[in-house]
């Protein structure tokens, strides 16, 4: 018998004496029922977008975030100045950033940017990430409850390593890529794309319980929140 | 000994991982005791972070619909859990990685050697991961020639101290700061000679020793904290990106799941990624979380495999009363809440599973009679039961237990137990008010064994109930007695019921 076989076999054996009707019926077998009942936890949040921006905001600055606030014209300068503050040299972008204002390099090409150098990521070994200063991407959802962000590696913001190494990571939001809750993003989530949720700079509180900012992932989170009203 | 459980399902192999330890609870709670350093490091960790739990608890109006939720979540996948495998092998599959099945440590150990071998590496970084403690396989890589590095800095510790993990989040929480550096300067090497012992500067000389070996590494190994059988997607959360540099950057990664991990939906994750932060280090996220189905051409490890794990978790799943155990997510909100953990740390349990929840945990992959002191580690408070994310009844489950040991001793052996002479001598003494009266008034000559009101000895057989406590000394007067001398009722005063009245004699 094969370990599979016997593991499930064992299983089938262990469940065996669960007396008929004592459990849920696994999910699956058929489309949940339109009068199914709603969860008992939250599902949707309640905050108007305004509102929902300020939670964010605070709390990705309660966990050592720093926030910038911009209008949709102002994104690019908004950049400038972030970048013109760190100090960074050398900013990788993942293809397809769709700055506005910005003529972004092809991949592995290199362009400027108020001197500083932008290129743009054509398969980077992590040698060569590790000599960045930065890297700028966008995000799929951010959840303001959580002061959370998540990647998926879709257009503008690239495979994982390129937020991963940097030690500067500077993220571009939407205000309609804001949601309330954890339950609604996992609901704009696909399963089927790598996915890194963020939410501050990486720490650790293995040291007597005092926390850290900045181990092995970037040090710095920077996120400028993107909305009409600035 | 027979490793006899429920139905003949085999329990976790002895000689191999970590889930026994070296002697029982009472006689390692007590060397613990004495350690005054390791008390006030626990007790600091501890009472840090109760006070970030609750705060972050109490943000949400919902914690206890969530709890509610997660409980009930883990209930149906442990009764369709064969089901709910299947399909996860068939969407990891299915998305490009390859599935290995573990029937124990043992074979879990071999088929990772094996994988690691292939591909020609001799090192591996590894994310903080209990159940590879759980089956030894760091000592079965370095058999094999094969050097694991531990990346979680806590691990770290651990691992450059040559010393065991004492908590499930913390695992070096025994550990002050001074004995952190001079364990990094003594051990790490390539360490500047003048590291302060802050926080900022230990993690800096982390971050700087690990920082080659991620970037060249060949070869990840992880755990896993939640497997979506409906999408094959894996889940590991984490705060330090030590995790996701090890299941980013290596050609290979293997990650090692114990099968109870699963959850059936996507959307169950709405549900646990909030429980679980929020009990484990009280945030209301973790810092890093990194979801991955398969193999994605271009972005991360192009070669997934993943090993299912069984090493006694069936044996837990055939009690129907104990297989609740089997819904833990591993966050430590019971450890430290716990006040024997609190006192004693975690290394007196023996086992990678501390605290309330491995007193109930390991001896169920075991079997009791490997653990059999890990049950009575425990006052029954019940304040784990309310920290647990997903209602664990750990008071019950460790009576369930006392119960199953008492039950399995009286079964393989002739002399009966000292508990099972105990309780049934006790049933023949309540049974007669008269027997009883008598045993009381025997038991005030306790008072001649008592010191400042406790016993701290008995004889035989009742010493072992004083091995790991105190008596209290009986007291000068029994309640019977002082009832007649307050009321002057000697004539009915020890009826059955108590009750003049009636006149009734027993």
């Amino acid at each position: 018998m094969t370990a599979r076989d016997e593991v499930l076999a064992r299983i089938r054996t262990a469940l065996a004496a669960d007396p008929p009707g004592s459990s849920a019926p696994p999910t699956g077998d058929a489309p949940a029922p339109s009068d199914a009942p709603a969860p008992g936890y939250r599902t949707r949040g309640e905050l108007d977008p305004p509102a929902l921006l300020d939670l964010l905001a605070e709390r990705l600055i309660d966990y050592r975030s720093h926030v910038r606030r911009t209008g949709p014209a102002q994104v690019l300068d908004t950049v400038r100045a972030a970048l013109a503050e760190r100090g960074a040299r050398r900013v990788v972008l993942p293809p397809g950033l769709d700055l506005p204002g910005l003529d972004q390099p092809g991949p592995g090409q290199v362009g400027t940017l108020d001197g500083v150098e932008l290129i743009t990521d054509g398969g980077l070994s992590a040698q060569e990430l590790d000599q960045m200063d930065g890297v700028i991407t966008r995000a799929a959802v951010a959840v303001a409850e959580t002061g959370t962000i998540v990647l998926d590696a879709g257009p503008g913001q690239g495979r994982r390593a390129l937020s991963l190494i940097p030690d500067y990571h500077l993220c571009l939001i939407d205000a309609e890529q804001v949601v309330a809750l954890v339950p609604e993003a996992v609901a704009r989530l696909r399963p089927d794309r790598p996915l890194t949720w963020i939410s501050g700079p990486s720490a650790t509180s293995d040291i007597e319980l005092d926390r850290v900012e900045g181990v092995h992932g970037p040090r710095t989170l920077e996120v400028i929140l993107i909305s009409p009203a600035g | 000994m027979s490793e006899r459980t429920f139905l003949g399902l085999p329990t976790a192999p002895r000689g191999v991982g970590h889930l026994r330890g070296a002697e029982p609870f009472p006689v390692a709670a007590r060397r613990a005791l004495a350690d005054t350093q390791l008390r006030r490091n626990l007790g600091k960790a501890t009472r840090t972070i109760r006070a970030k739990r609750a705060a972050v608890v109490g943000e949400l109006p919902d914690w206890e619909e969530l709890r509610d939720a997660g409980q009930a979540i883990k209930a149906r996948t442990m009764a369709h859990l064969d089901r709910y495998l299947e399909q996860l092998e068939e969407q990891v599959t299915a998305r490009g990685g390859v599935v290995h099945w573990a029937r124990d440590a043992n074979e879990a150990n071999r088929i990772v050697v094996d994988l690691v071998r292939a591909t020609g590496a001799t090192e591996a970084v590894k994310v903080k991961s209990i159940v590879t403690d759980e089956i030894g396989l760091n000592d079965a890589l370095a058999a094999a020639g094969i050097t694991a590095h531990e990346t979680d800095l806590a691990e770290l510790i651990v691992q450059l101290g040559h010393d065991r993990p004492s908590h499930i989040l913390v695992p070096a929480i025994h550990r002050n700061r001074a004995e952190i550096r001079e364990i990094f300067l003594r051990e790490m090497g390539d360490v500047d000679p003048g590291l302060t012992d802050s926080p900022a500067a230990l993690a800096e000389a982390a971050r700087t020793h690990l920082r080659r070996r991620f970037l060249s590494a060949k070869v990840g190994i992880s755990g896993v904290n939640f497997a979506i059988a409906e999408t094959g997607t894996l889940c590991v959360v984490e705060s330090e990106g030590n995790g996701r540099m090890c299941l980013t950057l290596p050609d290979t990664l293997i990650t090692v799941m114990g099968i109870e991990k699963i959850l059936p939906s996507w959307e169950d994750l709405g549900v646990f990624m909030q429980l679980l932060p929020r009990s484990s280090t009280g945030e209301r996220m973790n810092p890093y979380t990194t979801m991955w189905t398969g193999v994605t051409s271009g972005d991360g490890p192009q070669q997934f495999h993943l090993v299912l794990l069984d090493n006694g978790r069936t044996a837990a799943l055939a009690d129907q009363t104990g297989r609740q155990a089997l819904h833990c997510i591993r966050c430590s909100a019971c450890l430290n809440v716990c006040p024997v953990y609190e006192r004693v740390g975690g290394h007196a349990y023996g086992s990678v599973y501390p605290g309330p929840i491995g007193a109930v945990l390991s001896p169920m992959l075991t079997g009791v009679e490997d653990n059999a002191s890990l049950p009575y580690a425990s006052s029954l408070c019940g304040a784990c039961y309310d920290a647990c994310p997903v209602k664990i009844d750990i008071p019950s489950l460790l009576v369930h237990l006392r119960a199953r040991h008492v039950d399995e001793v009286a079964e393989t052996h002739r002399v009966p137990s000292p508990e099972a002479v105990t309780m049934a001598a006790a049933s023949w003494v309540m049974a007669s008010p008269a027997r009883y009266e008598a045993a009381q008034r025997a038991g005030r000559a306790g008072r001649l064994l008592g010191r400042g009101g406790r016993i701290r000895r008995l004889p035989p057989p009742l010493s072992a109930w004083t091995a790991a406590r105190d008596a209290p000394a009986p007291p000068a007067q029994t309640f019977r007695a002082w009832w007649r001398d307050e009321h002057g009722d000697t004539q009915h005063g020890d009826t059955q019921h108590g009750d003049a009245q009636h006149g009734d004699t027993p």
